[in-house]
């Protein structure tokens, strides 16, 4: 296992104040599950809100709310503003050239579904390839099968390897004359596995293809820069970013957002309609048909200022103190296994304890007030690779501490006595 | 709210370890699969039935605690009754996991299988409890294979 070697030991001495930052999530001393204090441990799935964000929804709501883009009143300018503000947030959070770069939607699925119809249905033809990996999450699998399905197109796994990190020669094999378009995952969300996306994309581009990046488990774990990642698409979704649900983003190129087809036909995303001929909107209306989610973008655009306050290389380093830890804990377990032992990880670990079911370790964790996944995690091909149904896992915010760590832990050992 | 630990009784836990009736029937009169998608629970259900009567049964697959000793006791309750009694239970069975029969108050037929009376507090372990007697119901059916999803779920269908 590579793991061990590549993790160092941790020091507890981190200068995060994580204490200050848990006092913004009021949900973490408001609930707890059977009498316990909350032990959030699922933050892969969502995370939660701090009090920041909820207060912009609410002055929202109170102050600010119409519908945008259409109204000569003062409310539907301010609404307006606020909006597009928030698109000019996300643009910096990113590092996008240009806000028009940036298109709101529902989640990261609905992303990814926006590139395989705007970008598929105007590029990919019958018998061209499509290259995913093994590492996916069933969002960004099933849109490119199904345009794969319709165009009588292609799909090409890239490998991995025992430990879960992709293989990266056997990546760049996959390439073709045929090859239209990549879309990766940046961290598994089933493994935490940090793919090596800087090399994926420049081979990509050795190779003339685009390829879009699905930062859903990356966004809130490390700085992200498309510019000097210069990948073509990066996607993430809002609530696992301590924002509102029914919000995603997506970032692209604005020559590629130019020549794609729409998504989805509606208001807003037209100049000017007859019956016809429709002109279609500039760039980033083009793609945003119908009356978006203006209180979700604004609040995204808050929790986005919120991280960048905070800082994402600090996040990063206390993440990195939590998954050191964590690893060490259980791995000096009996009968608990890891799956997952990439050399570069985020604060994602999957594990299974003894030979006992992940649904039955969940449902006693949660006596403890331990929240954790069970499950296939939305990433069934994964799980098969390693034979397993499914798994419990943990994944860790910047407002986890080391001690919860070790309520995990004892947590685990008396589920293990339960069934001895 | 039941305390799950309650759940995790000695019964269970037995039966889990050791579950009864484990294995295949080669002279199998009926046969069935029953599938969880959602956390990939999986057994398969041999039963021989002589007329109207279930003279063996048996069953595997790889599943929860709950699950596997869910179909363990079953199988050790259904074996020698009729298929008719068998569909009782299920019936019954299905009623205490979803809430809708109340062991201590409705009439039943349930006896040890009280024990899992606490899942109904537990909505997202009550598809565990409920999958081998809704594979039992297929088999008796003649149905090959059932999911505890869409048409077949059986929260959705008591509710
Ligand atoms: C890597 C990855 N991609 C996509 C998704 C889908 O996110 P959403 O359901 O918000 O669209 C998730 C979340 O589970 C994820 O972890």
């Amino acid at each position: 296992m590579t793991a061990a070697n590549a993790l160092k030991t941790p020091e507890p001495t981190s200068t995060f104040d994580v204490d200050r930052y848990r006092a913004d999530f009021p949900i973490l001393a408001n609930v707890h599950p059977h009498g316990k204090p909350l032990v959030y441990l699922d933050n892969g799935a969502s995370s939660q809100m701090p009090q920041q964000v909820i207060d912009r929804l609410v002055r929202y709501q109170t102050h600010e709310h119409a519908n945008i883009h259409r109204g000569v009143h003062t409310l539907s300018e301010t609404a307006t503003n606020a909006y597009e503000h928030a698109r000019r947030q996300i643009q910096h959070f990113l590092n996008a050239k240009e806000d028009r770069e940036i298109i709101f939607t529902s989640n990261v699925t609905d992303s990814i579904n926006l590139v395989a119809h705007g970008f598929g249905r105007a590029f990919v033809s019958e018998g061209d390839e499509i290259i995913i990996t093994h590492l996916e999450h069933h969002a960004n699998i099933v849109p490119w099968q199904m345009l794969c399905e319709e165009r009588g197109a292609k799909l090409k796994v890239a490998p991995i390897d025992d430990s879960g990190a992709l293989i990266l020669e056997a990546y760049e094999k996959l390439f073709s004359p045929r090859t239209k378009f990549v879309s990766v995952t940046h961290v598994s969300n089933a493994l935490g596995t940090i793919n090596p996306v800087k090399e994926m994309i420049d081979i990509a581009h050795r190779h003339g293809v685009p390829i879009m990046v699905d930062g859903a488990q990356a966004v809130q774990h490390m700085p992200v820069d498309v510019q000097a990642l210069d990948c073509d698409f990066y996607a993430f979704t809002g609530h696992k970013i301590f924002g509102p649900t029914g919000i995603g983003v997506l970032y692209g190129k604005a020559e590629w957002l130019e020549k794609m087809k729409p998504f989805r036909g509606g208001g807003d995303m037209i100049l000017s309609v007859t019956f016809e001929k429709t002109t279609y909107n500039a760039i980033p209306f083009k793609f945003e048909a119908g009356t978006p989610p203006i209180a979700q973008a604004i609040a995204l655009g808050e929790a986005v200022e919120y991280v960048r306050r905070i800082g994402l290389e600090r996040i990063a380093a206390h993440e990195h103190d939590l998954l050191v830890y964590a690893t060490d804990r259980l791995r000096a377990m009996d009968g608990v296994r890891i799956y997952g032992t990439a050399p570069h990880k985020a604060a994602v670990i999957s594990f299974y304890v003894n030979d006992i079911h992940p649904h039955d370790v969940g449902t006693l964790l949660n006596e403890e007030g331990v929240a954790v996944r069970t499950g296939h995690h939305c990433a069934q091909p994964v799980m098969r690779r390693f034979g397993i149904p499914a798994t419990a896992r943990a994944s860790f915010a910047f407002y986890n501490k080391l001690e919860e760590v070790d309520v995990l832990v004892e947590a685990i050992r008396k589920v293990q006595k339960l069934f001895a | 709210m039941t305390d799950s630990k309650q759940l995790y009784q000695e019964v269970i836990l037995d039966h889990n370890r050791k579950p009864r009736n484990y294995g295949k029937l080669p002279d199998a009169t009926h046969r069935s699969e029953g599938l969880n998608p959602l956390c990939g629970d999986h057994i398969r259900l041999d039963l021989k039935v002589a007329g109207d009567v279930i003279e063996s049964v048996a069953f595997e697959g790889q599943s929860c605690a709950i699950c596997k000793a869910s179909a363990s006791m079953m199988t050790a309750n259904v074996k020698g009754k009729s298929v008719a009694d068998a569909e009782r239970l299920v019936g019954e069975f299905r009623g205490m996991a979803t809430g809708t029969l109340d062991v201590a108050k409705d009439a039943n037929h349930l006896g040890r299988l009280t024990v899992f009376a606490g899942v109904k507090d537990l909505p997202s372990r009550v598809k565990c409890a409920i999958l081998p007697w809704h594979t039992l119901h297929a088999a008796v059916q003649s149905q090959a294979v059932v999911s505890t999803e869409g048409d077949n779920d059986p929260v959705a269908q008591s509710a």
